[in-house]
């Protein structure tokens, strides 16, 4: 087994290991079958599984993420990919109104155990269009679960997880960090949906973050503690289920809490999270909570704009070093 | 009747005995919950199939029991037509626990999955591209089944409607397209809204499907064109397409008078009654009218109990609200 394994190829083999496992897995989206995706993020399923398991299609996101729907409904376990997270609202009835709901309104008559995986985020340059932070868009709708890794060993682990869910996941891959690299996932490696990741203890502030603000909150964290700020740092990994339990423990020790959130303040997770710190641990609190998130406009293309919507390092230093004086 | 000969193709006469006494179950199924809603016991709304009844008797009758049927919210005929029991489907809209979804779906949400009725949807046109999944698994799965998704006019000017056809057509899946075209657009006549003159079957031809037109209103010419189809799907010959003509007797929902539709198109649809066709046929089979009127008494009989019935029925628990979100049965979001 290699040292490291490139985020983007965990994917890939995330999928895989779910596929060598359960004949019931199998794959449809643009471009994934003998191309690999255009993130690479399918490479090699195609060769080892073929065009009878990895299947290309149409672009066409209502028929991919439908058809998905339809195979789960019927026995099979699909994995559909959407190219880029916001192309999500090219088929945004199927996530919003048909695959949350159709078994609650069928009184429990139907299961949906399919994922949904989709290239998210931003940090690329892409503009607009191509590089939004979404994972709030699925927040917004009771009834599907929410995965966003930020390790290459998360990804194999909440790809089990997601795969062998009797339940819809929304599998958010960080654009940003498919080219990271990490430990490799030993074997049967499943990341229970739902399970956040304490990966800094701290005792002065505490940092909740998602996906590509994982690492950039603990690069804030080390810069903090430089200033002798010590920041426990929390990967939430899951927005539904979300493990409010894990942040509100580590409040009863820190008593200040900041969120860094790259989906926009207006709508973002945050806001969520927050309302259940208000309600179950105000007493927790010794200031005023804030939240890191992107601006609220569309992602601009230049460097330097995308820099000034979106969290930076910089951004979290001073919003923490501001709150510890609070 | 058990000596009775086959017609050429057709059933015989036993079986267009049951497929009208199916369709007339229909008929007084939508006549009560027409009247339960006047009544106030049926709240919100209501998309009556009244006239629509050979479309879903006629498919369900060239189908096998594992095949799926993906329907829409005017859907009650596809649900009892596939299994589901007038008591159950009014009991569900009435808002009763013993209706079909447990009262969490309502009338456009009827689903007999026992029966391979994978559900009525509301979005138009949503529920096409899970007709194709539906199909797709059945060909990865090898089990010789086919699913057909029914719609309405009004679906075929909506996407997902073309990436269905499209994404069947390519992977050449065991699928039917099957278009209850009444004319109407919800108050639109489908016609003003639409380039071609057949609103489905013109456009089977630019995705390379076989589109067929019949009489939605004839439940053996039904019967006869879906089986001609799934007998090609089921070949691997891939999906196909019919557009069913025909015509409802109620307005769009329960909100809709149709005052906008002439006066003499609705009287030449009435005489084209699907059971009045079949009456026809059964006639001219030899039956005796007698027999026909024992089948209307029988679905008379039926409907009446499951009004009483469904109107005797508790309401739901309170906490079943929070049920059935997730798998395990549950809602639970978070810790």
């Amino acid at each position: 087994m290699a040292d490291v394994i490139t985020y983007r190829q965990a994917v890939a083999e995330g999928i895989a290991r779910e596929m060598r496992r359960d004949p019931a897995v199998v794959c449809l989206g643009e471009d994934i079958g003998a191309a690999g995706g255009v993130f690479k993020t399918t490479a090699g399923l195609h060769e080892e599984f073929g065009s009878g398991r990895v299947w290309d299609t149409p672009i066409s996101e209502q028929a991919i993420v439908g058809a998905a729907m339809g195979a789960a409904m019927t026995g099979m376990r699909p994995v559909a990919e959407i190219m880029f997270s916001d192309f999500l609202a090219c088929c945004w009835d199927y996530l919003a109104n048909e695959i949350p709901k159709v078994r609650y309104m069928t009184g429990g008559q139907v299961t949906v155990p399919l994922v949904v995986r989709t290239a998210n985020g931003g940090g690329l340059g892409f503009g607009a269009q191509h590089s939004q932070a979404t994972e709030n868009w699925a927040l917004t709708v009771p009834g599907l679960k929410i995965a966003a890794p930020a390790t290459p060993a998360d990804v194999i682990g909440l790809m089990a997880a997601a795969v062998r869910s009797d339940d819809p996941v929304v599998f958010f891959e960080h654009k940003g960090l498919l080219a990271t690299k990490g430990p490799p996932a030993p074997p049967d490696h499943v990341v229970e949906l739902g399970q956040a990741a304490v990966l800094r203890e701290g005792d002065d502030v505490t940092l909740v973050a998602l996906a590509s603000m994982v690492p950039l909150a603990l690069t804030a964290a080390e810069r903090l503690a430089e200033e002798g700020i010590d920041a426990e740092v929390i990967d939430l990994r899951c927005l539904v289920p979300l493990d409010a339990m894990t942040v509100l423990g580590s409040l009863a020790k820190t008593s200040r809490l900041v969120t860094v959130e790259e989906n926009p303040y207006q709508g973002g997770w945050g806001g969520t999270l927050v309302s259940i710190v208000a309600d179950e641990g105000f007493g927790l609190l010794d200031a005023p909570v804030r939240r890191v998130a992107a601006a609220c406009v569309p992602l601009p293309f230049a460097d330097v704009l995308e820099a000034e919507v979106i969290p930076t390092v910089d951004k979290v230093v001073a919003t923490v070093r501001d709150l510890t004086t609070y | 009747m058990t000596t009775a000969p086959r017609t050429a193709d057709g059933p015989d006469t036993a079986e267009l005995l049951a497929l009208y006494e199916e369709m007339a179950v229909i008929r007084r199924t939508e006549k009560a919950a027409h009247d339960l809603f006047l009544s106030g016991l049926v709240k919100g709304t209501t998309h009556l199939a009244a006239g629509h009844e050979a479309v879903a008797v006629g498919a369900s009758a060239a189908l096998r029991d594992d095949d799926y049927v993906f329907a829409t919210y005017r859907g009650h005929h596809h649900a009892l037509a596939r299994g589901a029991t007038p008591e159950e489907c009014l009991a569900e809209l009435m808002s009763r626990a013993s209706g079909l979804c447990g009262a969490k779906g309502g009338s456009m949400h009827l689903t007999k999955a026992s029966g391979h009725m994978l559900g009525s949807y509301a979005i138009v046109g949503a529920h096409l591209p899970m007709a194709v999944g539906a199909a797709w698994s059945a060909r990865l799965r090898g089990t010789g089944q086919i699913a057909v998704a029914f719609f309405g006019d009004g679906a075929t000017n909506i996407g997902a409607f073309h990436e269905a056809l499209n994404l069947a057509a390519v992977w050449k899946l065991p699928v039917l397209f099957v278009c209850e075209n009444n004319l109407y657009m919800e108050y639109t006549p489908i016609a003003d809204v639409t380039a071609v003159a057949h609103p489905a079957a013109d456009r089977a031809p630019a995705y390379g499907i076989p589109g067929e037109i019949v009489d939605g209103n004839d439940v053996v010419a039904v019967r006869e064109a879906v089986a001609r189809l799934a007998g090609r799907a089921r070949a691997g010959d891939g999906p196909g397409l019919l557009e069913a003509q025909t015509y409802r007797h109620y307005g769009h929902s329960r909100a809709d008078p149709a005052t906008y539709r002439p006066a003499e198109e609705v009287e030449r649809w009435l005489k084209h009654d699907p059971l009045d066709v079949a009456r026809g046929r059964l006639a001219e089979l030899g039956v005796p009218a007698e027999r026909v009127a024992e089948a209307d008494e029988r679905a008379a009989a039926v409907v009446q109990a499951a009004v009483e019935a469904a109107k005797n029925a508790p309401a739901p628990d309170p906490r079943e609200a929070l049920t059935d979100v997730w798998a395990d049965g549950g809602a639970r979001w978070r810790t």
